[in-house]
């Protein structure tokens, strides 16, 4: 396998679906961030076939992974300290999402009112849906 | 301190226990007369809406209240640009208790989470206007003396109908409710509505024609067919008429079968049925002011 350098202190992100690591890359905001990233596309996987892999350099608090859990919650988190693997976890689907995406609907009161948090709430955890805490309108990411 | 946004906010005991409350209003209403003596409801009406603005004010009158208010968004703040979570600040100052109705869907939501006084959700949008399921049901309850057991059938635009798809939410928490859907196939009701139904185990039937049905039905709660939500002309022409209640499918209701509609009317029901002892949609508006009167009270805990 590719080899692209150890990292001291950061995460390796495993198990993305493939062709999804640059779209992750924007929504973890990495490129306003001042760190060391490789995107790996379209590794082997023993369980996907296909997978991205993302290696991040970087101070381990400065993630946030309720969105990654969001965004696909199928992702492996590898937390790198001192070179080393210190900590494996897999993702749990955030109860409430603030602030991260925004509501789409024109007829929302976050359309017009200044100031609001935007909010969505997990309405089903089976079907992966959140709605807007405000109008209840299903996200849809593709809208 | 609590809010009304949506009509699923109270259980089906504190329900009972509200009706219980707008009957005895029903009965006795001197005894209520002066109960919110001193107190003020602002009625924040951002978009017009007369019929639900004057109820919310006559039941405030009937308590012995007073009121303040505006009823459209252009002689407010709001036409200054204020945030609903200001004007909420502002009012809290001048009222005890807060109605409001707003164009934008979960603006009465905000307006709650900032409020010092109970805020009541008067219709927000195509979202929620849970004081309009509180007087279907408050209606069913008083007229047919109880809400289980029974067939209903919601007939005309289900798939736009805010006012249908809350009921159906309400009615679906008590037991042995059988629902038939009567629109035609451009209007039904949304997936989420009927796999909802599916879950819960809730029967439910789809139809297209009214008088197919109608004989099996304890409930009718009919709804306008506008003829914008059509993809045509022709299907519109093709289909009103069986959307249209008049005396001849009547006749094959049964003699108790209640109709109900949340009113404004155009031509849904033909003017001949008003006689009908079994169209009971202007008493509905009777019991609309009884079920607000009973809100208030409650969310200003004088009972
Ligand atoms: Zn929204």
């Amino acid at each position: 396998m590719l080899n692209v350098g150890k990292i001291e202190e950061g995460f390796v992100l495993d198990h993305i679906e493939a062709g999804k690591s640059l779209s992750l890359y924007h929504h973890l905001q990495l490129d306003k961030l001042d760190c060391t990233v490789a995107i790996i596309k379209n590794a082997r996987s023993n369980k996907m076939g296909k997978k991205d892999i993302l290696k991040v350099e970087c101070d381990i608090n400065m993630l946030n992974l309720d969105i990654l859990a969001f965004i696909d919650h199928n992702i492996t988190v590898n937390v790198i300290k001192d070179g080393e693997i210190v900590d494996k976890k897999e993702l749990v689907l955030p109860k409430e999402i603030k602030n991260v995406i925004r509501c789409k609907n024109p007829r929302c009161i976050t359309s017009i009112e200044q100031g609001l948090p935007h909010i969505f709430f997990l309405a089903d955890e089976e079907k992966e849906i959140y709605r807007c805490k405000y109008c209840e309108e299903k996200y849809d990411s593709k809208k | 301190m609590r809010h009304l946004m949506n009509p699923l906010d109270f259980s089906v005991e504190e329900l009972d226990k509200l009706f219980e409350l707008a009957m005895d209003i029903e009965k006795n209403p001197e005894k209520y007369a002066d109960k919110c003596a001193g107190k003020k409801i602002a009625t924040c009406f951002y978009e017009a809406s007369t019929r639900t603005r004057l109820s919310f004010e006559a039941a405030m009158i009937n308590l012995g209240g007073s009121v303040i208010g505006f009823s459209d968004a252009n002689s407010s703040s709001a036409s200054k640009g204020e945030s609903v979570s200001d004007t909420i600040r502002v009012i809290s100052c001048f009222a005890d208790i807060c109605a409001m109705r707003h164009p934008k869907e979960g603006a009465a939501m905000v307006a709650a989470s900032k409020s010092s006084i109970p805020v009541i959700n008067a219709g927000d949008g195509g979202h929620q206007h849970p004081t309009q399921t509180l007087t279907d049901l408050l209606t069913i309850r008083s007229l047919k003396g109880r809400l289980n057991h029974f067939t209903i059938g919601l007939c005309g635009d289900l798939k736009f109908g805010r006012t249908v798809h809350s009921l159906i939410n309400a009615l679906s928490r008590y037991e042995d409710i059988h629902f038939i859907f009567i629109s035609p196939e451009e209007l039904r009701v949304p997936d989420y509505i009927t796999e909802m139904l599916t879950e819960k185990g809730i029967p439910y039937e789809e139809v297209i024609k009214l008088e197919d049905i109608i004989d099996r039905l304890d409930l009718l709660y009919m709804t306008r067919v506008q003829r914008e939500r059509f993809f045509n002309e022709e299907d519109y022409v093709r289909l009103k008429d069986f959307y249209i209640l008049d005396k001849k499918k009547m006749e094959a209701a049964k003699e108790d079968m209640l109709i109900l509609h949340p009113l404004p009317r155009v031509n849904e029901i033909s003017v001949e049925v008003d006689d009908d002892p079994r169209a009971v949609y202007f008493k509905q508006v009777q019991y609309g002011v009884y079920v607000r009167m009973a809100l208030i009270l409650t969310l200003l805990e004088l009972v």
